[in-house]
């Protein structure tokens, strides 16, 4: 089956089989963005790099969502929440647990498939999901 | 030279779910509103709508064959009502007109919402679940504030009390701490009934020159709008990635800063708030941000029942959005039209003594963020 990348831009896929996630880094306030932005939230600049995200993070917000949203994909229940990255970054996710995660667990980047979309394609998106890379 | 501002008639359309057009709605309200300020004449209208498509108000105002002003419709998210108060009042206050009409109408959709702030790629991955925000929101004050689902609870206890006395609101029956923990979990932590429902309704405001309203016409102090800082992750915005934010203030505090500086009061010398229980622990949150307590400090609020009937800040006398429902474009202004009632001494059963200076909060997706005060 076909996989096909949820958004274009939104992670690439790396020579080790995993994921990872680019962001932009502001080149005039080194504010960091994801997903990839043209312009810098904190400070309005179009001048910024494209840079790999880290791929571990840390637990800091999450719950359980048990009814499906409209347009998702996957199944019910699933984990969401926040994740902070070593460089401060927090990033809305998908988390593989179904229960709620402690605050400060350590997390890992990895592809989850959603489902499969209209076109017969399984769709993959970012998730993260307790332990270490 | 700036004019004293008045809320020279209020209507209401009930909250729920009818079988009426958004059209219809906003015809009684007005209607009503205007009845109630002796039938004025205005050079502005101000539309307060989300869901309710092209030239909303103008379908109402043609309705009832009061067309030929200007009218703009006006989308802030939940805060819309506040934003189109705002508008009418800077209008009179700056002697841009006399006499500004605001109605807020709205006809929302049934279950979780569909929102176009939320990119097609996001409500793919599940991303796009208004309550999962709500709960994570919830999650962080539980942290920060030692919040506990039994305090959650508890607020859903205090609205719905209140609701059981107001004809407009959805929800008119009590329930128990225990009741609304039984209820079914939406998103850890909060349960079904501490999450306000999405309904219909309308609202309508007459704001007037107060040295043309009637003399004890209720005073519109402030009405302040604003947006959030760059940055902030979660903290009322959800932007949908960011970085820290402890010390960035939430949209909600600035407006409400700008709102106590122009009227010249501060939380202590609040009489009655009305404030955004979109679900329970939005309610308590806005207690830190409107600074009725330190950051940090709202657990003690909630458990000593300052906020209850009774209570140093009774909050939510209408009952809530707990009990109203949330018709978004409506709800901010029917806050307004709760504060006006209690203040003019036409709050009928709910009707507390000495009410002198209220507080009105919105906040929304934007994020946006509104704080109206209005006095005798």
């Amino acid at each position: 089956m076909t996989a096909r990348m949820v958004h274009d831009g939104l992670f690439r896929f790396d020579s080790d089989g995993g994921i990872r996630l680019l962001g932009s880094r502001c080149e005039e306030c080194s504010h960091l963005q994801f997903p990839v932005a043209e312009t810098c939230s904190m400070c309005g600049s179009e001048r910024s790099t494209t840079i790999d995200l880290e791929r571990q993070g840390t637990l800091w917000l999450s719950t359980v969502v048990t009814n499906a949203p409209p347009g998702y994909l996957g199944e019910v229940p699933y984990g969401f929440g926040v994740v902070e990255l070593p460089s401060g970054l927090r990033i809305i996710t998908l988390i593989t647990e179904k229960e709620v995660v402690e605050f400060g667990t350590p997390l890992r980047l990895v592809a989850h498939d959603l489902g499969i979309n209209d076109d017969g394609e399984m769709v993959v998106t970012y998730a993260f999901s307790p332990g270490s890379s | 030279m700036t004019n004293s501002v008045a809320v020279a008639g209020v209507g209401l359309h009930p909250f729920g779910r009818f079988d009426r057009t958004v059209t219809q709605m906003g015809v009684s309200a007005v209607r009503a509103a205007l009845e109630d300020a002796g039938n004025p004449s205005f050079q502005s209208v101000f539309c307060a709508t989300v869901y309710s498509g092209v030239a909303a108000g103008h379908k109402v105002l043609g309705a009832l064959g009061l067309t030929g002003t200007p009218i703009v419709n006006v989308e802030a998210g939940c805060a819309s009502g506040g934003a189109a108060l705002m508008l009418a009042t800077n209008a009179v206050r700056s002697g841009q007109c006399d006499t500004a009409l605001v109605l807020g109408i709205e006809k929302m959709p049934r279950g979780i919402i569909r929102s176009s702030f939320f990119e097609p790629w996001r409500e793919q991955s599940g991303l796009a679940a208004t309550p999962a925000y709500f709960a994570l929101r919830a999650m962080r004050l539980m942290r920060d504030s030692g919040i506990t689902k039994e305090d959650l609870a508890q607020i859903v206890v205090k609205n719905r009390a209140e609701g059981v006395n107001n004809e407009i609101a959805m929800y008119r029956t009590a329930t128990t701490v225990e009741a609304v923990l039984e209820s079914r979990l939406v998103c850890e932590p909060l349960h079904l009934h501490m999450l306000c429902s999405p309904n219909e309704g309308a609202a309508a405001i007459v704001v007037q020159r107060s040295d043309l309203a009637r003399q004890d016409a209720p005073k519109i102090a402030s009405a302040q709008l604003r947006s959030h800082l760059p940055g902030s992750i979660l903290g009322e915005a959800t932007p949908l990635s960011g970085v820290a934010d402890e010390n960035i203030p939430a949209a909600s505090t600035i407006a409400a800063h700008a709102a106590f500086e122009e009227a010249g009061y501060g939380p202590d010398d609040l009489d009655l708030i009305e404030c955004q229980d979109t679900d329970a622990a939005r309610e308590i949150l806005a207690y830190e941000e409107l600074g009725l307590c330190a950051r940090g400090d709202s657990a003690q609020l909630v458990r000593n029942g300052d906020t209850a009937r009774g209570g140093r800040w009774p909050v939510n006398l209408s009952g809530g959005l707990l009990s109203k429902g949330e018709p978004l474009g409506a709800s901010a202004l029917a806050q307004i039209i709760e504060l006006s009632n209690q203040i003019d001494g036409r709050a009928g059963i709910r009707q507390i003594e000495n009410a002198q200076i209220g507080l009105a909060h919105t906040v929304g997706r934007g994020a946006n963020a509104a704080v109206v005060i209005i006095t005798k």
